[in-house]
């Protein structure tokens, strides 16, 4: 007994390594707050590198051009506001010509988009309704195909079949957006929108190919996210439908579907925000001229094709041609954000729940 | 479709018409399938047929150049595996220290952990081409100004893989079951020694499959980098964070809009050697998962 107590530490402080301890916990956690904070320091990164020349767009004068000439091969500055002549290398300052700043009614009310030529014109609707345009064909191949591969996938196939098909799923999702825009341009472009377009003849470049191409992009991600969604459909549902008599296919057009509509809307948002967003396969297949046009058998620009091309043709900090990537940008953000946002909505607000 | 109208649809309809129905039901499922399988072959053999002819020993070691007769993609290599790696180590580095930090020293419902989760689950949706965007902003020109460098192309992707990254880790974390985490607080360990000793062992295979398609997702992407300004035709290879780049999938753009007709074997010759890469990173991503399939 008396050897016990003698081991038994009469200070109550805790001894110095757990003290030790509690400093190294300090530090870590305040080393991971750090860490964690990242990703809002790049989400108000993003809205101020976007905001900001934004602002500048609709409300100061840039320059435009010099002389009669275009800005290409103008050896540009890396500094940001270059608005003095000097800095920029020229001698005459008279040359060089200033843009006004876009009104708001000019950019959403024109359907003039030449931001390179000239005064420019900025009215951002070819670029609207190319992405519209492209968004819907890619919708039009990548919704239903992409729904019924889910429905194959968890109503239909064996094990076996799932085991080989889901890896054909993920192969084809982790193809890069380049090599899709490679396909569309000497494949599809060629071989499939040139035989099935029958109101014009379609060119090297047209919206068709592009958003088939996007389609077969975005596929894996919609059957992807709509499997997910029919998984999420109680057992109980589709066992209580099939002691009722129901066919597998009634099962899942009756009570799968319905069941899982929230989840599966949420999926075609997410898809079609993916698709509005896709650059590179845009901009190889539909070429570069924003026409203001409605048919796909032509040569069009989406929002994201425009910030790409425009970043291609260097162009000086601070001019008109520069701040459009970022006005452009912006709306893309917002409505790429807009869709998101709904459709975290939608499966908040129509989801069925059971039990 | 409500409720008592299935019912009533299964009474009313007769078996062949229901058979029917069925039958042209799976025709559709298969026609969808098929579709993704028929895209997936003929990328594939149209690549093949259009770029084997093209790859050689020599196109691996020879630098781009604007004529076609002698160009490969050593430069393109050298500066994806720079891009790459710089922004995969960058990124696990802060996805681990963000996921950490969520699961296990914060209250899953807590006002920051909601927060963080919604902002990050916003960036996950931003398109790439934003991030490039931001890339050229901040990094490019603007606060840093670090030209297009390496280091801009690395920070450019690390901010676009990060959200994917951290929603993959924090999978991983959550993986693991909490007996593990509460035997060792029962064993006397802190917070920290339970994350470090214990949970991030166990959440290894998951962490690793995670940051491999994190990895994947940067060495194909060309989006932001195109809008960065990234030269394609660099005839020697990066040597540190400053110095000028081209990656793989920049070169394939570049050689796509090239007009003459041998850019077009070229282009789909560095599209093998690409796909060829991106598999082998799957490959390992799928033998570590199931290498490492724990039970709990």
């Amino acid at each position: 007994m008396s050897t016990l107590m003698s081991s038994v530490p009469t200070d109550l402080r805790p001894s110095g390594h757990i003290q030790r301890q509690r400093r190294i916990e300090r530090i870590v956690v305040a080393i991971l707050m750090v860490i964690a904070s990242s990703g809002v320091i790049i989400t108000t990164g993003i809205v101020f590198s976007l905001v900001q020349p934004t602002y500048r767009f609709f409300t100061e004068r840039a320059i435009s051009g010099y002389g009669n000439e275009e800005f290409v091969g103008v050896e540009e500055s890396a500094e940001s506001g270059v608005r003095d002549s000097s800095e920029l290398g020229f001698a005459d300052e008279s040359q060089i010509q200033y843009a006004e700043p876009v009104t708001l009614g000019e950019f959403f009310g024109s359907t003039a988009w030449y931001p390179q030529y000239g005064d420019g014109d900025f009215g951002v609707w070819p670029l609207l309704v190319g992405t519209f345009l492209i968004m819907l064909t890619a919708s039009i191949i990548a919704v239903p195909a992409g729904i019924g591969i889910a429905f194959f996938l968890s109503q239909y196939a064996s094990q076996r079949a799932r085991r080989i098909l889901k890896p054909v799923l993920e192969l084809l999702a982790g193809v890069p957006t380049v090599v899709f825009g490679f396909f569309a341009l000497f494949f599809i472009g060629p071989n499939i929108a040139k035989n099935i377009w029958p109101f014009n003849e379609v060119g090297i470049y047209s919206g068709l190919s592009a958003g088939i191409t996007v389609g077969l992009m975005i596929l894996p991600t919609m059957a992807t996210l709509a499997d997910d969604a029919i998984s999420a459909v109680p057992n109980s549902l589709v066992e209580g439908a099939f002691a009722l008599g129901a066919t597998r296919r009634e099962v899942c057009t009756g009570v799968i579907l319905p069941a899982g509509l929230s989840g599966i809307m949420a999926a075609i948002i997410i898809a079609l925000s993916r698709a509005i967003g896709e650059t590179t396969i845009v901009l190889l297949a539909a070429g570069s001229q924003a026409v203001w046009t409605f048919n796909l058998g032509k040569e069009m620009q989406t929002m994201a094709s425009y910030i790409g091309f425009a970043g291609i043709g260097d162009q000086p900090v601070d001019s008109k041609g520069y701040q459009t990537i970022f006005a452009v940008g912006l709306l893309l953000f917002i409505i790429t954000f807009g869709l998101n946002m709904l459709s975290r909505k939608v499966v908040k607000r129509f989801r069925e729940v059971y039990e | 479709m409500t409720a008592s109208n299935f019912i009533a649809s299964l009474a009313d309809s007769t078996s062949r018409a229901r058979r029917n129905k069925n039958a042209g039901f799976l025709v559709v499922l298969w026609a969808s399938l098929l579709l993704a399988i028929v895209t997936l072959a003929t990328l594939v053999i149209n690549t093949l047929v259009s770029g084997v002819g093209s790859l050689s020993v020599d196109f691996l070691t020879w630098f781009p150049s604007p004529f076609p007769e002698d160009s490969g993609i050593q430069s393109a290599l050298f500066g994806s595996l720079w891009v790459t790696l710089t922004s995969g180590v960058v990124s696990l580095i802060l996805a681990l220290g963000t996921a950490i930090y969520l699961e296990e020293f914060t209250n899953p419902n807590s006002r920051l952990q909601r927060f963080i989760t919604t902002n990050i689950q916003t960036l996950a949706g931003v398109p790439s081409i934003v991030y490039g965007i931001l890339g050229l902003a901040f990094v490019v020109r603007g606060p840093l100004g670090w030209g297009f460098t390496v280091g801009s192309a690395a920070a450019t992707l690390t901010m676009m893989v990060l959200p994917l990254m951290i929603v993959a880790t924090r999978e991983a974390l959550k993986a693991v079951p909490s007996s593990l985490r509460e035997g060792s607080y029962a064993l006397g360990a802190t917070r920290w020694q339970t994350v470090y000793r214990q949970v991030l062992p166990a959440a290894r295979p998951g962490i690793a499959t995670g940051s491999i398609l994190g990895v994947s997702r940067a060495l194909g992407e060309s989006a932001p980098l195109i809008l960065l300004g990234a030269l394609a035709y660099v005839s020697y290879n990066p040597t540190g964070f400053d110095s000028d780049f081209t990656v793989l999938p920049l070169l394939i753009f570049k050689w796509s809009t090239e007009v003459q007709e041998e850019f077009r074997g070229l282009a789909a010759a560095a599209i093998i050697v690409l796909l060829l890469l991106l598999f082998a990173l799957n490959l390992i991503a799928i033998i570590i998962r199931d290498r490492s399939r724990i039970r709990w």
